[in-house]
């Protein structure tokens, strides 16, 4: 059944066309990843699934319910997509413990106790229980964004949007980010923007690849590094594989 | 001669404690006034439709472009004039409330806009509304960083509440005026005078610069003035 359906998005910034005319389907608990050169329109197409930069025209479907339409409680359909930021965006004056709370206390109304004890359920999942009482400040890179992944996985998300997760930190951090990711597999819907050819070729259902605001080709790993039908797509895929190398874990 | 000045001492100083009063009274209702009214103001800069934010700019400029000695006699000697009449103290404390919103505004919108954006898209994308993501994200992080100036427009304040003796609030420059006219020592009472806005200073502003210590983010450290031991 089909979970989230993007249908024929467009966005400009000015006269600049960023996204002309995108179109996919993601089911439950489906992993799908975006690549494709820079500037090509990927994190602007995570803002306008969750309205962060609501598209010029077209439409996005959770569940049924028409994101796009104005008259929707957006705040209401923001609670089932969690967002994953390239720059962490944890925020600056709480703990590792209230980043991931404050959604349960302040969207959800759950009271203070249950929703610390959610909380460090989710920080234990992702390897930071010890951490809890430290502010973002105090966190490596790669705790960082494992905090924040804990803080969209708190709100029960149908859907996860991760814009680059993995850019921003040191080489050495990536991989318990990665692995974290890799542990949410078919256990929440993630649509993931990465350079990371490993963890696509590994862990994505589907490989969906970008450029010039479209969608070039979009298909199972599989056939994506072995059999693309594309030209563009082999060309981009070889010259990213040299430089980000496409082993496991990436 | 110093015999001589502790009895006049003692004797101004009944005076002098009900003037330090009313310039408490003043320094710290025109304050919380003016806070409250520059974060409204600020919001309204920074979040508000374009008429919204036009108002609160009009409103600003306007405070900000006519001293604060015009604005005080406008609501003192010419409200009256239209039925609209207030006591000394009414119209020194709306007049510095009033002043004091308009550059708190500013001080805190700065903050507010020195908040990265990306902390507002993380909280909209929980799920909060923008009042929310306001209340919860932003304002705890620009009210820490808007702390040092803030506390100019405290010390500011507490001096400058001193004006209001000119539309007769007998606050502690006024009791200094009256107490020098009856004994012709004018040097003596004014020394006493900056004396006690030296102290007065001195100790808020430590206060305030202890209230930032405790309320630093860990990992950032707190936003206070730079002393000279931190070069």
């Amino acid at each position: 059944m089909t979970m989230l359906e993007v249908k024929d998005i467009y966005k400009s910034y000015g006269d600049v066309h960023i996204l002309n005319g995108v179109s996919f389907t993601m089911k439950k608990d489906e992993t799908k990843v975006i690549i494709g050169p820079s500037g090509t329109g990927k994190s602007t197409l995570l803002r306008c699934i969750n309205q962060l930069s609501p598209p010029d025209k077209g439409q996005v479907w959770l569940n049924g319910e028409e994101i796009t339409n104005p008259k929707s409680n957006i705040n209401k359909l923001r609670e089932k997509i969690g967002f994953v930021f390239q720059d962490f965006n944890l925020f600056n004056h709480l703990t590792a413990l209230r980043n991931v709370s404050i959604g349960l206390e302040k969207v959800k109304k759950i009271e203070k106790e249950a929703a610390y004890k959610r909380a460090m359920e989710e920080l234990t999942r992702v390897g930071l229980a010890a951490q809890a009482a430290q502010y973002p400040a105090q966190l490596s890179g790669g705790q960082k964004q494992r905090v924040g992944i804990a803080r969209a996985l708190a709100m029960d998300p149908d859907l996860i949007l991760f814009d680059e997760p993995t850019s921003a930190l040191d080489p050495e951090l990536i991989g318990d980010v990665l692995d974290v990711m890799k542990s949410l597999c078919g256990k929440v819907a993630m649509l993931v923007v990465t350079h990371e050819m490993g963890f696509a070729r590994n862990v994505a259902d589907e490989i969906i690849f970008m450029e010039g605001g479209v969608i070039v080709e979009q298909g199972s790993p599989k056939e994506m590094f072995t059999n693309a039908k594309m030209a563009r797509t082999r060309e981009f895929l070889g010259r990213i594989g040299a430089l980000y190398g496409d082993e496991e874990g990436g | 001669m110093a015999a001589d000045f502790g009895q006049f001492f003692l004797n101004s100083l009944p005076n002098l404690l009900s003037g330090l009063g009313y310039t408490l009274l003043l320094t710290f209702i025109s304050i919380a006034v003016g806070f409250c009214l520059g974060i409204v103001l600020a919001l309204g800069r920074v979040y508000g439709t374009k008429v919204v934010n036009g108002f609160c700019v009009g409103y600003i400029e306007l405070i900000r472009g006519t001293p604060l000695l015009v604005q005080l006699f406008i609501i003192y000697f010419g409200l009256p004039t239209i039925g609209i009449i207030f006591t000394p103290l009414q119209a020194a404390l709306i007049g510095l409330a009033l002043n004091s919103g308009a550059y708190q505004a500013e001080y805190l919108r700065g903050s507010i806009q020195s908040v990265e954006s990306g902390q507002m898209n993380a909280a909209r994308s929980l799920g909060m509304n923008k009042l929310q993501s306001i209340r919860h994200v932003i304002l705890p992080q620009a009210l820490r960083i808007s702390i040092p100036a803030w506390s100019n427009e405290f010390i500011y304040l507490l001096q400058y509440s001193s004006i209001a003796y000119i539309i007769q609030v007998t606050e502690l420059t006024a009791e200094g005026k009256f107490i020098a006219a009856h004994t012709f020592r004018y040097l003596e009472v004014f020394a006493m005078i900056a004396v006690i806005y030296l102290i007065l200073t001195i100790v808020s502003t430590e206060i305030i610069d202890r209230i930032a210590k405790r309320l630093s983010i860990p990992g950032i450290g707190a936003a206070t003035r730079i002393s000279l031991r931190d070069m």
